[in-house]
């Protein structure tokens, strides 16, 4: 199924095993126990999906801006959802939302993101060979591939996929009678999410042991490029957090399927009374959001991660304040486990936790502000080069401003009261998660897909790319909160059935061209990507001139990533535009002793006579 | 046949597109004359980060003007005033820190792009800094809890014992209320007693009952606290009244309550918005089923003199359905007739 399929190389030394062999095609590219081949799994799946995503969101945005419009033309793909008077069903609008929100937030910018880069990166940056377990990462992979098989059948179903909203509130997805994406289709979103929770699982324990364990000679926890720093925060939040949805999920299964009543109680549809008393709807949001705000973090920590590396490698100059984003790193991987609840501020919690979420919440901004900050910084008497990769970099800290701001007002539980659940809401969330995590993810593709396929991407287009999606961000969410703050609802089919309401349709039809827009424009980078793979320059050994591991592997790593020994390394990774230094960047690998010219008072290796360059440490290798 | 059309027009896009790939690479490698680290293109974006500043802040500035009038919909409650005014005075901090970031973030790019013969400045950290722009947002946040708490506290104290309780029920896809009636206590219901005919589950074993009465509008009096008591019957919906501030879920199996005191009635509020077909609305904002965009009730205020003559003239529920209240076995005239 992967486009990896055709990489031109067919000399297989495998470093794997003991015994040199060549692997079959299916061992080396289906069943592969690399790293490198498995990010690439997860690239392409996950691209796929923002395709679907970004398809379904056009569909309901068609339906917003032009509520009255024919849309018998979707028929051929859409089939009975859409009606006889050539309207989009109800009930498909609101399953349409509900898989659009689970495959971006958990398949595209879950999977797609961390499930890339976290494989790609640690064991190419970290000095590993591969990561602790190729099995189990193999696994995660294919788990995750059992998981989007299960969602995608369910768009298929006649009765429709979940149509609860991504956070499947019961008792809407416990019960069919309510609404029909609640019958299979809400079975297979709960065994997908399920398969999908081992993946995330596996995954992540593999990326916190490879971190932890495998880190090459001199690589200490200070000198760790913040990629991995994010990777690995994020993996031990995920570990964390998703177990706490995974029971959610179970207790909801249980629910559904087996007459207990966790989240149901005195109920009356359908013409009957259900017998299920005593259950709390409120503990699901508890056990939901426990995981669902740990979760925006899971999509956007990754995403600032590469953005660190990428902003000072091409300001070239360190990434400012390198010990603060570490340190903002792990607090606001902390406070995101103790903010859950200003999802609930109005859902008749006891208003006195609101009072200490609320607390909480803001004090989360602390820790955001100062990355935004250093970032700016960082951009300060720099000498910048604009790739592609920069600039979706530069998109991703400005979106994230934007979105983040917004987030200090719905923290507050007294104002909350009127945005929540409007169009406020969605123009946040798509500003600091939606639209950041995804620019953090396709800088994440332009800056490392030289090392990935041996090739570069097409620049011009980049650029083109890039700006025909910045301005489209913006114009798609920030009406948005226009919109909002004039109290539009979400989830809402259509708003003209309120006087309240019924206004800015030209504002809406806007946003909906620019949707539209902007997501034809990811075909640019779609062709350019899988255009490049096959068409593209041959990469240079290190085109960005970066400081990190993974660019003193040859062009085309094979599995084991170094042709000889692991690299040692000997500083940071941000010795960028060093005073004295001859070039512009001094990689990890480069020892003090050769670089006397710009060594700073103190730095020298440690224990120089001990050092022997010609070690040999991976004697696992042969 | 659509499908054709779709794998057509793929087709088409990616000839087309591989045509401009090609081309764009044979003019890079023609324009590579020196040996330069980055080309023009290096310039353009330097130029467009200002660029896009300049004309995105004029945009938002001057859509904000056209926008103004539908910001947050004339406040009509007490609290609602307090909360307009927390909201604008975040939206202005928010609003000056968007701005001064947003002019350093897109102006550096234009002020410090590639120059062969420069070299960055080799800065990697200043702790001083680093505790300044963090203490800043921190004091800025306390103070906007410490405000956001106060008000927050006060919107959810104890309602005033003289409140109007009025009971609203969500259900797929409609709201009901329920009236105390002349006796001000709204009597017991269980959801085993819901039926077609009384769709709230009133118990009307409960003498208390006998007087409540469920109008298709809500009634509010001016200038009066009113206490809502909310549940749902099927799924969670949630009870949203846009110019009141109001909004609380309501929730199958747990009643939840808000309290507010509504300041303008329907007149002096059409009479300020210049528009005569002015209404307050009562809409749903938690998903509720297909039907959850026209969960749509009609809110009325009028002075509490007024409301009180309408209280009075509202027929109790029971009175209008003795023959339901017969098929429970229960005999409407008699129970009254012995209540008084
Ligand atoms: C062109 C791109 C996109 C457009 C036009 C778009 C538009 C929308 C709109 C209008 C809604 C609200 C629908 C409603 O409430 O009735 C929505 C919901 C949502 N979107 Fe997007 N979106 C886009 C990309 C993304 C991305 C990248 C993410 C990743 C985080 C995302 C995550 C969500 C989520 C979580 C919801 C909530 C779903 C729910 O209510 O259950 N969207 N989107
Ligand atoms: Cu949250
Ligand atoms: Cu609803």
């Amino acid at each position: 199924m992967s486009a990896v399929e055709l990489h031109a190389h067919t000399d297989t030394h495998s470093h794997e095993h003991h015994e040199h062999r060549e692997l079959n095609f299916i061992q080396k590219y289906i069943f592969s126990t690399d790293h490198k081949i498995i990010a690439k799994q997860f690239l392409i799946t996950g691209l796929i999906w923002a395709l679907i995503g970004g398809l379904l969101s056009l569909v309901f945005r068609l339906q917003l801006g032009f509520p009255g419009a024919d849309l018998s033309f979707l028929k051929p793909f859409l089939g009975h959802w859409i009606t006889e008077s050539g309207k989009l069903h109800q009930e498909f609008y609101l399953a349409a939302v509900t898989m659009h929100g689970t495959i971006m937030v958990f398949f595209v910018l879950t999977a797609g993101l961390s499930g890339t880069f976290s494989n790609f990166l640690i064991p190419l940056q970290i000095g590993a060979r591969d990561m602790a377990s190729g099995f189990l990462n193999m696994l995660s992979y294919w788990f995750f591939f059992l998981s989007s098989v299960v969602m995608l059948i369910s768009l298929f179903l006649e009765t429709g996929p979940a149509a609860g909203g991504w956070v499947i509130y019961p008792p809407l997805s416990a019960l069919p009678q309510a609404i029909s994406g609640s019958g299979l289709g809400m079975t297979l979103w709960l065994v997908s999410m399920a398969l999908f929770i081992v993946s995330s699982l596996l995954g992540g324990i593999n990326y916190i042991t490879t971190v932890i364990n495998l880190r090459t000679e001199g690589m200490s926890f200070t000198k760790l490029p913040l990629t991995i720093w994010a990777f690995f925060i994020t993996a031990i939040i995920g570990v964390l957090s998703f177990p706490v949805l995974l029971s959610a999920a179970l207790l909801l299964i249980f629910d559904r399927s087996f007459g207990t009543s966790f989240y149901l109680s005195e109920i009356y549809i359908g013409g009957e009374a259900l017998p299920n008393v005593g259950g709390s709807p409120i503990l699901f949001q508890h056990l939901f959001w426990f995981l669902g705000h740990p979760e925006v973090y899971i999509v956007l920590l990754p995403a600032l991660g590469i953005t660190s590396e990428i902003i000072a490698t091409n300001s070239r100059k360190p990434i400012f304040g390198y010990r603060a984003m570490i340190g903002s790193i792990l607090g606001i991987a902390f406070l995101s486990f103790i903010v859950w609840a200003h999802h609930m501020f109005v859902t008749g919690m006891n208003p006195f936790l609101g009072s200490i979420f609320m607390f909480l919440t803001l004090i989360i901004a602390v820790p955001s502000a100062v990355k935004a900050f250093n970032y700016i910084t960082t951009l300060w008497k720099g000498n910048i080069i604009f790739t592609p990769a920069m600039l979706f970099s530069i998109g991703l800290v400005s979106l994230f401003i934007s979105g983040g701001l917004t987030g200090i007002i719905l923290g507050n539980a007294a104002l909350d009261i009127q945005l929540h659940d409007t169009y406020f809401v969605v123009a946040h969330f798509h500003l600091v998660m939606g639209a950041a995590s995804f620019f953090g993810m396709i800088a994440g593709i332009y800056h490392w897909f030289p090392k990935m396929f041996g090739r570069m991407m097409n620049d011009k287009l980049g650029y083109l790319h890039f700006w025909l999606t910045f301005v489209g961000a913006y114009l798609v969410f920030f009406p948005m909160h226009y919109i909002g703050i004039a109290g539009f609802p979400r989830r809402y089919y259509s708003w003209t059935n309120f006087d309240a309401f019924n206004t800015f349709h030209d504002l809406n039809a806007f946003i909906s061209v620019a949707a539209i827009i902007t997501v034809a424009a990811q075909l640019i980078f779609a062709f350019n990507f899988f255009y490049s793979m096959f068409y593209g320059k041959l990469a240079p050994a290190n085109p960005w001139r970066s400081n990190t591991l993974e660019w003193t592997t040859p062009r085309f790593p094979k599995h084991g990533n170094w042709e000889g020994p692991l690299p040692t390394v000997y500083r940071w990774p941000y010795d960028y535009s060093k005073p004295g230094a001859k070039e512009d960047f001094i990689p990890q690998n480069v020892p003090y002793s050769a670089t006397p010219e710009s060594n700073l008072p103190g730095e020298q290796d440690i224990n120089l006579e001990e050092i022997d360059f010609e070690v040999v440490k991976d004697e696992q290798a042969h | 046949m659509a499908y054709l059309v779709l794998l057509a027009s793929i087709l088409l896009f990616i000839v087309v597109m591989s045509l401009i790939y090609r081309v764009l690479s044979l003019v890079k490698i023609a324009n590579k004359t020196s040996n330069e680290r980055v080309g023009f293109s290096n310039k353009v974006h330097a130029a467009l980060f200002p660029l896009f500043f300049v004309v995105g802040f004029g945009l938002i500035i001057w859509y904000s003007g056209v926008a103004k009038q539908y910001f947050l919909p004339e406040a009509a409650s007490e609290h609602g005033v307090r909360t307009d005014f927390l909201f604008w005075v975040t939206m202005a901090i928010i609003c000056t820190a968007f701005l001064i970031t947003h002019v350093l973030l897109f102006f550096f790019p234009y002020l410090y792009q590639y120059r062969e013969n420069r070299k960055a400045y080799y800065y990697p950290h200043n702790d001083k800094l680093e505790v300044v722009w963090t203490t800043i947002p921190a004091v800025v946040m306390a103070i906007l809890v410490f405000s956001g708490y106060v008000v927050w506290s006060d919107i959810t104290a104890e309602s005033p014992k003289d409140a109007t309780v009025i009971e609203i029920l969500g259900k797929q896809f409609n709201w009901h209320v329920r009236y105390p009636g002349l006796d001000g206590q709204l009597g017991a219901y269980n959801y085993k007693k819901i039926d077609a005919t009384n769709s709230m589950g009133v118990d009307f074993k409960d003498p208390k009952s006998l007087d409540d009465f469920m109008p298709r509008e809500i009634h509010l009096p001016k200038g009066k606290p009113v206490r809502l008591q909310i549940r749902a019957r099927d799924v969670i919906h949630s009870v949203f009244m846009p110019h009141f501030r109001v909004k609380m879920d309501a929730v199958p199996g747990m009643q939840t309550t808000f309290w507010f005191i509504p300041t303008k009635t329907t007149e002096e509020m059409r009479k300020e918005l210049n528009n005569p077909n002015f209404n307050y609305e009562l809409a749903c904002t938690e998903v509720c089923g297909g039907g959850h965009f026209a969960m749509r009730m009609l809110i009325i205020v009028e002075e509490p003199e007024k409301f009180e003559t309408w209280v009075k003239e509202q027929e109790p529920w029971a009175k209008q359905n003795k023959e339901y209240l017969a098929s429970l076995g229960i005999n409407y005239d008699k129970l009254v007739a012995s209540k008084k």
